[in-house]
């Protein structure tokens, strides 16, 4: 590992101003992604400013009726909260679909909400990795590509991005808030994410030395009729192949409003608009929820080794909402 | 000055110590290469094998991915300070009387996390196999034991009495 310095702040505008000052700096939460990719030379921050203790670790009533998720609440406490399950379960169910239970009692929200993608190639400081070193090329565009993107990919990356949480958050309408060196402003998590286009090494809209402190949840709605389903390859402990989060409405076996996001299949969360739009107003029957699902995934364009995904994906769509209709 | 050592405490299975890191330094390698305790094991370094789980102020976690700076003041527990007494942990018991491991590499490991994850299903949280998520309290399954113990391998391939092992510590808990 590169050295670097510790620095801990007194509080988060100390952190920002910080690491304002210090363009080569991160700031570290749990560190389970963060220091891993330091021991691989993946990341080489020169400074590291320890923010885990600065945010709130805190989950809140807001006036509106949603809730605020403090950026240190841990992924353990965020699936356990009691309103999550209940009102979110699909967020709850989201985060105990990732990690293990030893890291997700380390992981942070705000650092899941950042975690870098698990392409083999970023990972490996020998082969060319335009997000790990711009400029260089992509070695998945033409190698090794079964773990990767199916929407919004560029020739200059076809990662995903790794997060089950964050694609719950996105099903929910998400809010993240953020404090950087010019002040404090709130993200939808939509516009949060980026795809990679031309600047695959940006992951996010942030700027530099903005910090993550609270994801706001917006009233719950009928996102208590919501869930997560994840494919993988092995039972339990590892990324997404692809999943599914959805929250669905129905009223007299009419679909009166949805929300569908997918993981695994893009550079972010990808909210499946075209499904959505699809379904609004159709009968809750499995013809609809095909055709929303292959409708969204016309737009899809596989590479050479993930063609799989667009099947599953379908697949996964169309037995979630089934499953939140109560017709299985 | 970057990698200007940094001065912290750890209380380690009841005993302070007081030392000085680099602040690359994980608390695996401070427990291990600076303090001499030997029970979290280095597996894959990378978080993937929990062979190096400890309870860091009571919660399971991988030492090898948490920075020992970044927890200064810490309490830490490995295997080794699970028995009190001169009496081994029901846990540790439990793995001896149903021959839960081969080599042995990846026990400590296992049990310290059994150990913690006990604790998390009392408090009632949740896993991805646990049919009602707004239930109040979790059974111990095997199911429900397989998936909370994920983050531990064994490349023995013990699990046939880990999880009978596991089981019984958990059902001889909740009659104590």
């Amino acid at each position: 590992m590169k050295p670097f310095r510790y620095d801990r702040a007194a509080d988060i505008a100390g952190a920002v101003a910080t690491l304002a000052g210090e363009p080569d700096g991160m700031f570290l939460a749990g560190g389970t992604n963060l220091v891993d990719l330091m021991k691989l030379d993946v990341m080489t921050p020169d400074v590291l400013v320890d923010v885990r203790c600065l945010t709130s670790a805190e989950i809140e009533d807001l006036p509106d009726g949603g809730l605020r998720i403090g950026a240190a609440v841990t992924n353990s406490e965020l699936a356990a909260d009691r309103k999550i399950r209940s009102s979110y379960p699909v967020l709850s169910q989201a985060v105990l679909a990732g990690a293990s239970g030893q890291l997700r009692n380390l992981a942070t929200t705000g650092g899941n909400l950042l975690q870098r993608t698990r392409c083999v190639y970023f990972y490996d400081t020998t082969t060319p990795c335009n997000k790990r070193e711009p400029g260089t090329g992509c070695s998945a565009l033409e190698g090794c590509n079964k773990d990767h993107a199916i929407f919004g990919a560029s020739r200059q990356c076809v990662a995903t991005h790794p997060s089950d949480m964050a694609v719950a958050m996105t099903a929910l309408d998400a809010v993240v808030r953020v404090q950087g060196p010019s002040g404090a402003r709130a993200i939808p998590i939509t516009e949060l994410y980026r795809l990679p286009n031309q600047e695959p090494e940006r992951d996010t809209t942030l700027d530099h030395a903005e910090l993550i402190t609270a994801v706001d949840l917006p009233p719950p709605g009928f996102s208590s009729n919501s869930r997560y389903r994840k494919a993988r390859e092995r039972a339990s402990y590892a990324f997404a192949l692809v999943s599914v989060a959805a929250a669905v409405q129905v009223r007299d076996g009419v679909v009166r409003d949805v929300r569908i996001a997918l993981g695994g299949v893009a550079h972010k969360p990808w909210r499946a608009v075209k499904a959505e739009e699809a379904l609004r107003g159709w009968p809750a029957a499995e013809e609809s929820f095909r055709a929303a699902a292959e409708a969204e995934l016309e737009g899809a364009a596989p590479l050479r080794d993930n063609a799989y995904k667009v099947p599953l994906a379908a697949n996964l769509m169309t037995r979630t909402l089934l499953d939140l209709s109560g017709q299985r | 000055m970057w990698g200007a050592a940094v001065e912290i405490t750890l209380r380690v299975d009841g005993r302070e110590h007081r030392l000085a890191v680099d602040p690359r330094t994980t608390l695996l390698d401070a427990l291990r290469e600076r303090l001499g305790i030997y029970g979290p094991k280095k597996g894959c370094d990378h978080g993937q094998c929990g062979t190096c789980t400890v309870l860091l102020d009571g919660i399971r976690v991988n030492s090898c991915l948490a920075l020992a700076v970044a927890h200064d003041g810490a309490e830490i527990t490995t295997a080794e300070g699970l028995a009190s007494g001169g009496e081994l942990h029901p846990m540790q018991t439990s793995f001896i009387s149903h021959d839960a491991l081969q080599c042995g590499y990846c026990t400590p490991g296992q049990i310290v996390s059994a150990v913690g994850m006990l604790e998390e299903a009392k408090a009632g949280w949740p896993s991805e196999v646990t049919r009602d998520t707004g239930a109040e309290d979790v059974s111990l399954t095997d199911e429900e034991i397989r998936e909370r113990m994920s983050g531990n391998l064994c490349r023995c391939g013990a699990y046939a009495n880990i999880v009978p092992a596991i089981r019984e510590a958990a059902e001889s808990a909740r009659l104590r």
